[in-house]
């Protein structure tokens, strides 16, 4: 097959829509390793778009390649957890093995080697991604083979098996991670609340007339919704009963339908809790989106799963294909007239910033993942236009659990403003990462005693862009109205240098900024320099103020969430942990921005000079 | 439409009709909020956050929020004005804008804004990027070392010249740049024209005529006459040929 | 640091005033005579210690240092951390100075490639080799401006400043303000 036949076919079985633009250059890309300049020129006319634009989606998505890459392209996770099992000297280690340097592909094309954020393996590191397959647990041995395979080009298909084995790590099962989910059960519990004439009606009429009021069997739905107060469970904490009920009270335009989101972006490094879920519980959640579809009058829906994740695609197929056997997904679902639904799973490709619900949007209508203008909100004009309902997986398989018992019953667990239970995943410094389901209102103690964690200097609850609690805070309580979190919990014990943590997430976010606004895409950049430039020890009192400076001009002029928060970990450490910065100031005064000596060394090579008038001291002159 | 819907900017009644920005019915009033990427030809872009303004003691752009009866709006406050030259600070380090060598200086936006927010330095430690000069057209110059990713010329090539001559692609500090529609992606490689609306939108020194420079001597340029916060209802003037 | 707190008036003492070029032009010292005779006004109220005007080639203690010109060399550095040392204000003048103008316009180059194409490569100087003499400054691999090394108190844009504008800077400073510039003074070209 030539590699214009094998664009083609790909283009075709995507009916040439430039709408799953994203999913095109993917899997054009799993077969001809890169998307060279004339593939890119193919699937412009293929779509019919302008190339501009599928070569600005194209360079938008880390995990896109629009030059050349190795045969095996290896990505070490480099978040925070990695980087303390080791994954800086071991990724080192491979790069001399391999005579590379990080991020240059070899000479003779065969591999490159370099970092990416956080994979969601963080309780079974140091992970990273060969060809955009996850693997787990590296260590010295493991390396020496894998650079053995690379260099006889033995193909990543043949590896060993083990290196993808992925673990759940359950640790403390709730009504989520512990419970016997049968497929249907919800749904059925859902169409017996209220009269089977009611339901039909009601189903019929608000999907082929757009009439949201009055209608029994989805109100009723909505009711228990309501009863439940559950409230989103990627971290803004929304009402989703107030969600979906916007949602299916939005005006329906000719032609469009409501669309069900479910959010498998889950990109804040720490965070693994949806990956566990998609695993094996990804009835619970298919049936939640199907719920909610019910509820709201969607017809389409869609996981928007994040690529890291790629190895889960067709696990996920196969989940969907079961279910649409079982009259639980496609036409008249359970044999209710008026009631269809059905799934669909787009890939992400690397992009942090995908998991805000309008920027998630657009990735799915084939575009660089760019948040919106907001209002209008996805939930009147989503995707392509039509009143979408985004939510996280865990409130999906929350929302499986509302139907399947009714929402008092989910209420009873919890507290009073944050019903029902939160998975946690722990990471870090303790005997037993993993994941913790908890009902609302756990301390951070309490976690931290369960999963074996000793000495604990800090927790950084709900990843970079969520909340550092130093040690004198653990009485603090898992809650909206306390610590809101998305779930990530990684520990930090006293040994840790909490400067480094917060430098590590500084690069992230640079790293992950969109780009698309000024205070976000130079700020993020700013902060990770000044970062450096104290970690190398150049910094100065002059540089802290400037990161409190940075924090107060992002935190109110960003377009999204990544901007306004990007700045918290610094915020937080420099307010808790402001010793592991000042310790390794230079001066009390100012510092130069760079390496005065290292700037002349380039003229020094040069001209072969040592002599005292070729070198600058770094500090201000006598 | 009644008229009788106000809101107030800086303690001042500004009179505006339902659906219209801050930034709308402030332009129209002859009000000065400061922005970049905003034009009222054009849907808002919301990218530059110079208009952050603070309505009912909360931030937002000026340009994307709807203007509400009885909203208590702050402009140009010392707070805000900061945060702008903030703002301005960190296009100037992230580009290369050497205003003495540019075509555009004195009737540059960027650099009229930081005039009118008294911006004396970049402040910041430069980036000094290396980005690409297309010299392959014709009658037309880009320098990219002057982009603000502003976004207007995107706009214009689609919705008036119809032609989808420029994209925004890429991510980040170093990704983020504008595309251009052809495989070698040379501007002379695709249909555009010194004619296109997007030939003469750039509020900077990124798209510029050919055999055009320096035409109109120091002093007698757009903003040596008068700062951009007196200019609010002069008709933009646009590069034509 | 360098002088015990004065209580007597401003004005009963004159202040002592160093100005250099460092990578720059000497354009914004041209621009700067051109305040003409307001010069001798000036000179009423102030002393010149280093300068290109004075000839005097260190700086003594001073109440203000004005800059010209960015650093491209190990010099450049030096004589900056003297004036920053002597200096109770300082001033960054001129578009070099405060974002390193037109030198920094090579900083998309490698110095290395620099120096070749000028001393191997170029048709004339292809012969000479680079210069290693012990007595020229080394560049440095970019060009930065000041605010980079030193802390600086105030900057006064322009390629060059406008004569105005100096004798605005001046006589605010002279005067105890904080330096403003209004429209028409205050411009990047």
């Amino acid at each position: 097959m030539t590699e214009t036949d094998t664009i083609d076919a790909v283009l075709d079985r995507h009916r040439r829509d430039g709408t799953r633009l994203v999913q095109i250059l993917r899997e054009i890309q799993e077969q001809l390793n890169w998307l060279s300049p004339a593939t890119l020129t193919r699937v412009a006319e293929g779509i019919g778009w302008p190339r501009a634009m599928v070569s600005g989606t194209a360079s938008f998505y880390s995990f896109f390649h629009t030059r050349p890459r190795g045969k095996y392209c290896v990505l070490w996770s480099d978040n925070i957890t990695d980087r303390m099992l080791g994954n800086a000297e071991l990724m080192d280690a491979m790069c001399k093995k391999l005579w590379l340097e990080p991020g240059r592909v070899s000479e003779d094309g065969l591999v490159s080697v370099n970092t990416t954020s956080c994979t969601g393996m963080c309780d079974q590191g140091p992970a990273l991604l060969v060809n955009y397959r996850a693997v787990t647990g590296m260590t010295t041995a493991r390396l020496g083979e894998m650079v053995g395979l690379i260099r006889e080009q033995k193909p990543v298909a043949e590896w060993p098996a083990e290196w993808f084995k992925v673990e759940d790590n359950v640790r403390r099962a709730g009504i989520l991670l512990g419970g016997d989910f049968v497929p249907g059960s919800a749904l059925k519990a859902a169409l017996s609340r209220a009269t089977a004439y009611a339901t039909e009606a009601s189903n019929f009429r608000s999907v082929k007339e757009s009439l949201p009021a009055g209608m029994a069997g989805p109100l009723t739905m909505l009711d228990e919704m309501g009863k439940s107060r559950l409230r989103g469970r990627g971290g803004a904490g929304f009402s989703t009963r107030m969600k979906w009920e916007a949602c299916r009270n939005a005006p329906l335009k000719a032609g469009h339908t409501r669309i069900v989101v479910c959010n498998a972006d889950e990109g804040e490094p720490g965070t693994f809790k949806d990956r566990v879920l998609l695993t094996s519980h990804a009835d619970l959640v298919a049936e939640g989106m199907t719920v909610a579809a019910y509820a709201i009058g969607a017809t389409r829906g869609f996981i928007y799963l994040r690529g890291e994740y790629r190895y889960l695609l067709e696990p996920l197929e196969h989940a969907l294909a079961r279910r649409r056997e079982a009259g639980l997904l496609g036409r008249s679902i359970l044999g209710t007239q008026g009631f269809d639904f059905d799934i669909e799973i787009h890939l992400g490709a690397g992009a942090y910033v995908c998991g805000e619900e309008s920027a998630l949007i657009e990735s799915l209508e084939g575009k660089p993942g760019r948040p919106r203008i907001r209002p209008p909100f996805p939930v009147t004009n989503g995707y392509l236009d039509q009143p979408t309902v985004v939510n996280n997986v865990e409130t999906f398989a929350s929302a499986a659990l509302v139907a399947l018992h009714g929402g008092e019953w989910f209420a009873a667990h919890g507290t009073e403003k944050s019903s029902g239970s939160k998975i946690l995943s722990v990471s870090g410094d303790c005997e037993r990462p993993g994941l913790y389901e908890y009902p609302f209102g756990v301390t951070v103690r309490q976690v931290l005693e369960d999963c074996g964690a000793t000495d604990t200097q800090a927790v950084q609850i709900s990843g970079p862009s969520g909340i550092c609690v130093a040690a004198e805070e653990f009485g603090r309580r898992i809650a909206f109205e306390d610590l809101a979190t998305a779930g990530a919990f990684m520990v930090f014990d006293e040994s840790r240098d909490m400067f480094g943590v917060a430098r590590n997430f500084a690069h992230f976010f640079a790293h992950e900024s969109c780009g698309f606004c000024t205070p976000c895409r130079v700020g993020t950049t700013l902060v990770r320099n000044l970062m450096d430039k104290i970690a190398r020890g150049h910094g100065s009192p002059y540089d802290i103020n400037e990161l409190f400076k940075l924090h107060r001009v992002m935190q109110g002029a960003s377009h999204c969430g990544l901007g306004n928060s990007a700045c918290n970990p610094v915020f937080d450490t420099l307010n808790k942990f402001r010793p592991a910065y000042e310790r390794r100031l230079k001066s009390l005064d100012y510092e130069p921005a760079f390496d005065l000596d290292a700037a002349l060394s380039q003229a020094r090579q040069m001209t072969g000079r040592d002599d005292a008038a070729a070198h600058l001291t770094n500090e201000a002159e006598a | 439409m009644t008229t009788d819907l106000t809101f107030q900017l800086d303690g001042e009644d500004i009179a505006f009709t339902p659906g219209q920005t801050i930034m709308q019915a402030a332009k129209a009033a002859g009000v000065y909020i400061p922005h970049l990427c905003w034009h009222p030809d054009f849907p808002a872009h919301g990218s530059c956050k110079l208009c952050t303004v603070k309505a009912n003691g909360r931030f937002g752009s000026g340009c994307t929020m709807e203007a509400q009866a009885g909203m208590v709006v702050e402009n140009r406050t010392a707070e805000l004005d900061d945060k702008r030259r903030t703002l301005l600070q960190m296009f100037f380090v992230e580009g290369n804008h050497f205003c003495p060598s540019c075509e555009k200086s004195g009737d540059c936006t960027l650099q009229a804004t930081a005039y009118e927010l008294k911006m004396m330095s970049p402040h910041f430690d430069m980036f000094y990027p290396d980005r690409p000069v297309d010299a392959s057209h014709p009658d037309v110059l880009l320098d990219f070392n002057r982009c603000i990713m502003c976004s207007l010329c995107v706009t214009a090539s689609r919705d008036v010249d119809k032609k989808n001559v420029f994209a925004m692609g890429g991510r980040g500090i170093l990704g983020r740049r504008i595309h251009i529609n052809s495989e070698s992606g040379k501007l002379a490689d695709t249909d555009f024209a010194l004619t296109d609306r997007a030939a003469g939108i750039c509020p900077v020194g990124v798209i510029l005529p050919k055999r055009k420079g320096f035409a109109v001597p120091i002093g007698e340029r757009r903003y040596d006459k008068a700062p951009i916060n007196e200019q609010v209802k002069e008709p933009l003037k646009e590069a034509t040929p | 640091m360098n002088a015990p707190m004065n209580t007597a008036p401003v004005a009963a003492k004159k202040l002592k005033v160093a100005t250099t070029s460092l990578a720059g032009c000497f354009g914004c010292h041209m621009s700067f005579l051109d305040i003409d005779e307001r010069i001798l006004k000036l000179l009423e109220l102030v002393e010149f210690d280093r300068s290109p005007l004075t000839d005097i080639k260190h700086c003594g203690p001073c109440d203000l240092g004005l800059i010209e010109g960015g650093l491209c060399n190990a010099e450049n550095v030096h004589v900056l951390r003297e004036f920053r040392k002597n200096c109770k204000i300082l001033v960054a003048v001129g578009a070099c100075a405060i974002n390193g103008g037109l030198p920094a316009q090579r900083n998309h180059l490698d110095l290395r490639d620099v120096l070749e194409e000028v001393y191997q490569t170029e048709y004339l100087l292809g012969r000479a080799g680079i210069p290693n003499d012990p007595e020229l400054p080394l560049p440095l691999d970019k060009v930065h401006p000041i605010h980079e090394v030193v802390k600086v108190d105030y900057f006064l844009p322009g390629c060059p400043p406008p004569a105005d504008a100096f004798w605005k800077l001046l006589t605010d400073l002279l005067a105890g303000r904080t330096p403003t510039l209004g429209h028409g003074l205050l411009h990047y070209d």
